[in-house]
């Protein structure tokens, strides 16, 4: 969405004398199917690895399913009327929606600042590019582990630190708002720095002058960044804020391996911070094994994320549109 | 020009199909090894102690060819695994240990492993305290999908250098003095406690609080969460309330560490000598020697449990029916559990036979553990194992248990009063149940 490759479909070869040969049929077919062919790879594989198991996962969600069991009875509905009423449910979807809104919004300004700098003229730029992504290069288990063992309440660096300077250490993994925080600084620092390269990205797209004849007119720093950059970058936010979106409500590593010991899948002993995927498996695997009622979590986990979305890009839309009426809105659209 | 699209298209379709292949291959890959002998992979979690048996079979068997998988891992991580596995018909091993604690979910769909009857295992009841071997058979008898393993049994690990820095009696009978009763075990860590060795009395509450449930439900009716008509019964067992008011005792009277089982806490809090006492069955010695490390040898020592006996955990192993080598796998199950066995796993790694033989074998009563001060564990653990009295567990029974340890959790980490946390713990028991 960010690259523009404008891209426009092959040419169809002009027909070649009146009555169409062999060869000539051949090369219409091949210029009528092949196409389809080319772009084959991906929807088949799709098919096999997304569509089919999302049918599946609904099917499954309509019975009473063990993962052991040998024949599940089907239920219709019975699971999602189960899950509505299902207060630990809504417990995990705010936890989800809380964590996902203190590590995305900043994550995405932090990102939005960062990129700004960056595409200034620095010495050892291409190393200081490089080094903002170097975070999102570690494995999520390995950072999951790492801030899990510096938040820790007894033994952790952060509650030392707090203690140094005279504040009581604080139980960041037992403390709902607290594991928040905790949660949301590892998705930050794993992800800020890509996000702050596919800003840059689109950043670079912008034509010079418009910042030259801008600068003539007076417009300093900030206001270029405000009126030039922010509006021409809003198909690139867009994307950003549905990719992250879509990982944040997804999140499950980070959590599930902040938390150590036993029954880590309940994020703790009151599920401070158990997000709806932690849900998911907690049901559809141990010490449930309800595969039928994990399966109805997945999909409305799916609606959430779908609704989010939609959500994120109506406030984006109207945003980019108050902030610079005309291009915004073409900009936009023909895109 | 004639030919040339004939020819694109024929790549086209083959780059297509390739991408599929591909990405249906990973599926593959029979493990048939090149030189004609069969490989049996044997899964585990924790300690098992079966290397030494390995090669002593290998060497017997020269056909044979068996790979450990999962030693030394956590058991909350195994069970979602080898659940799986089983779901989906594919990934488990030959041989796979159960935990007693999910073995009743296991035994509710037996056509998932091998009725080991059929293998001629009926002779073998003897080798096996009689309620392990029950264990391991369906409600009605016909299936048997898993032969024992080790027991718990249970004991008290406490480190002498701690004690003896609070002054108190270091001798294993003299500490074991110390605390016929939890009130008693709570009263010294009172004692303990106002030493200020900078060190707590105990890990944490939820490991303390199933060792007494296990302990007080076995001497009474025999079960805890469940009665033996698999009717969830936490709210009116007074068992359970009675082993939950002496762990809201415990943790009164501040003596818990609150490091939470498992976690990297409380692997640190072993490392850095932070508690005095833990509730230890035989396996357990295995796990505080990991965590301690070589330079906590010598430092440990091993008294009699408060209260009566009891026992925490113990496993089976089985044999999944999607084994492609059953006959070779079941025969290695029998070896493996067989006295010899039991012997062996013991020797390596402390885990108590449920071998009646075994247990009166000089190999068991005469062993010591030089990592705990030379304590006869065998002499501790086995006297225990031998009157044991099992306790029933039901079908959400890992479901349960989890609920009640974090209503426990709660109020240790002061998050909740006593009143409330038993609140939650029926409330939430109840709806775990009906999951």
């Amino acid at each position: 969405m960010a690259l523009q490759l404008d891209a426009r479909p092959p040419a169809t070869p002009a027909p070649r004398g009146t009555r169409p040969s062999r060869a000539g049929r051949l090369s219409r077919i091949d210029a009528k199917y092949s196409p389809y062919l080319y772009i084959a790879p991906f929807f088949v594989v799709f098919a096999i690895f997304g569509a089919w198991p999302l049918a599946y996962t609904f099917w499954v969600s309509l019975h009473d399913w063990d993962l052991l069991g040998s024949d599940p009875t089907f239920v219709g509905a019975d699971n999602y009327t189960r899950l509505l009423v299902d207060s630990d449910f809504w417990h995990s979807v705010v936890n989800t929606l809380g964590i996902f809104v203190i590590s995305t919004v900043p994550q995405l300004l932090a990102a939005l600042w960062l990129a700004n700098l960056l595409n200034r003229q620095l010495r050892m730029r291409t190393g200081w590019r490089m080094a903002v992504l170097v975070p999102n290069v570690t494995s999520t288990a390995a950072v999951a582990i790492v801030f899990g063992v510096l938040f820790g309440r007894e033994f952790g660096m952060i509650n030392w630190l707090l203690e140094l300077v005279g504040v009581d250490g604080i139980e960041w993994k037992s403390n709902r708002f607290a594991s928040w925080i905790a949660i949301s600084t590892m998705v930050d620092w794993r992800w800020t720095g890509y996000n702050a390269l596919i800003f840059l990205a689109a950043m670079q797209a912008i034509p010079r002058d418009l910042y030259e004849a801008a600068a003539i007119d007076g417009a300093n720093r900030a206001r270029q960044f405000w009126t030039i950059t922010v509006p021409l970058l809003k198909p690139t936010i867009i994307f950003c804020v549905i990719i992250s979106t879509i990982g944040g409500l997804q999140l499950f590593t980070e959590p599930r391996l902040f938390h150590s010991g036993t029954n880590a899948i309940r994020g703790g002993p009151m599920r401070e911070s158990q997000t709806m995927t932690m849900y998911m498996f907690e049901n559809a695997f141990a010490p449930y094994y309800n595969f039928g009622y994990g399966s109805a979590v997945a999909w409305l986990l799916f609606a959430l994320i779908a609704i989010v979305a939609a959500i994120n890009v109506l406030i984006i839309r109207r945003l980019g549109a108050g902030a610079r009426p005309d291009t915004g809105k073409r900009k936009g659209s023909s895109r | 020009m004639g030919t040339f699209p004939r020819h694109r298209l024929a790549a086209v379709a083959l780059a297509a199909t390739g991408v599929l292949l591909v990405a249906s291959g990973c599926g593959g890959g029979d493990e048939a090894a090149g030189d004609g002998k069969i490989t049996l992979t044997v899964d585990v979690f924790g300690q098992f102690g079966y290397e030494q048996l390995y090669q002593q079979y290998m060497d017997a068997n020269p056909n044979i060819k068996i790979v450990e998988r999962g030693t030394g891992g956590n058991l909350d991580e195994y069970s979602p695994k080898l659940t799986q596995w089983l779901a989906a018909g594919k990934g488990a091993g030959d041989v796979v240990a159960i935990e007693e604690g999910l073995m009743v979910e296991y035994k509710a769909n037996p056509d998932n492993f091998v009725n080991l009857l059929d293998h001629g295992a009926a002779d073998l009841k003897g080798n096996f305290l009689e309620w392990k071997w029950n264990q391991g058979l369906t409600a009605d008898g016909q299936k048997l999908i898993g032969l024992g393993t080790d027991v718990g049994g249970m004991a008290m690990c406490y480190r002498t250098d701690l004690f003896e820095k609070a002054g108190l009696p270091t001798d294993r009978e003299k500490v074991s003095e110390l605390w016929p009763t939890w009130e008693d075990y709570v009263a010294t860590g009172q004692k303990f406690k106002a030493a200020n060795t900078g060190a707590s009395f105990l890990d944490a509450a939820t490991n303390t609080f199933n060792t007494i449930v296990l302990q007080t439900a076995g001497n009474a009716q025999g079960y805890h969460y469940y009665d033996t008509s698999d009717n969830l019964v936490v709210e009116s067992n007074p068992a359970v309330k009675q082993a939950w008011d002496t762990t809201m005792n415990i943790i009164n009277a501040g003596l818990s560490g609150k490091y939470g089982s498992w976690s990297e806490e409380w692997v640190s809090a072993f490392k850095q000598t932070k508690f005095a006492t833990i509730a230890c069955p035989a396996w357990m010695t295995g796990v505080i020697e990991g965590n301690a490390g070589p330079e906590a040898s010598g430092k440990w020592d091993i008294a009699r449990v408060p209260g009566n006996g009891g026992n925490w955990g113990g496993s089976h192993l089985a044999v999944p029916q999607q084994s492609k080598h059953q006959e070779e796998a079941v025969k290695l199950a029998k070896f493996l559990t067989s006295t010899e066995g039991h012997i062996g796993a013991f020797k390596a790694k402390g885990p108590l036979p449920s071998s009646p033989e075994a247990l009166n074998d000089p190999a068991i009563t005469e062993a010591t553990n030089a990592y705990f001060s030379n304590a006869p564990v065998g002499k501790i653990f086995g006297e225990g194992a031998k009157t044991l009295k099992p306790v029933y567990m039901g079908p959400k029974n890992q479901a349960v248990r989890t609920e009640v340890e974090n209503a426990v959790r709660t109020v240790e980490l002061g998050q909740r009063n006593p009143e409330q946390a038993w609140q939650d713990a029926i409330n939430n028991a109840k709806k775990a149940a009906a999951k």
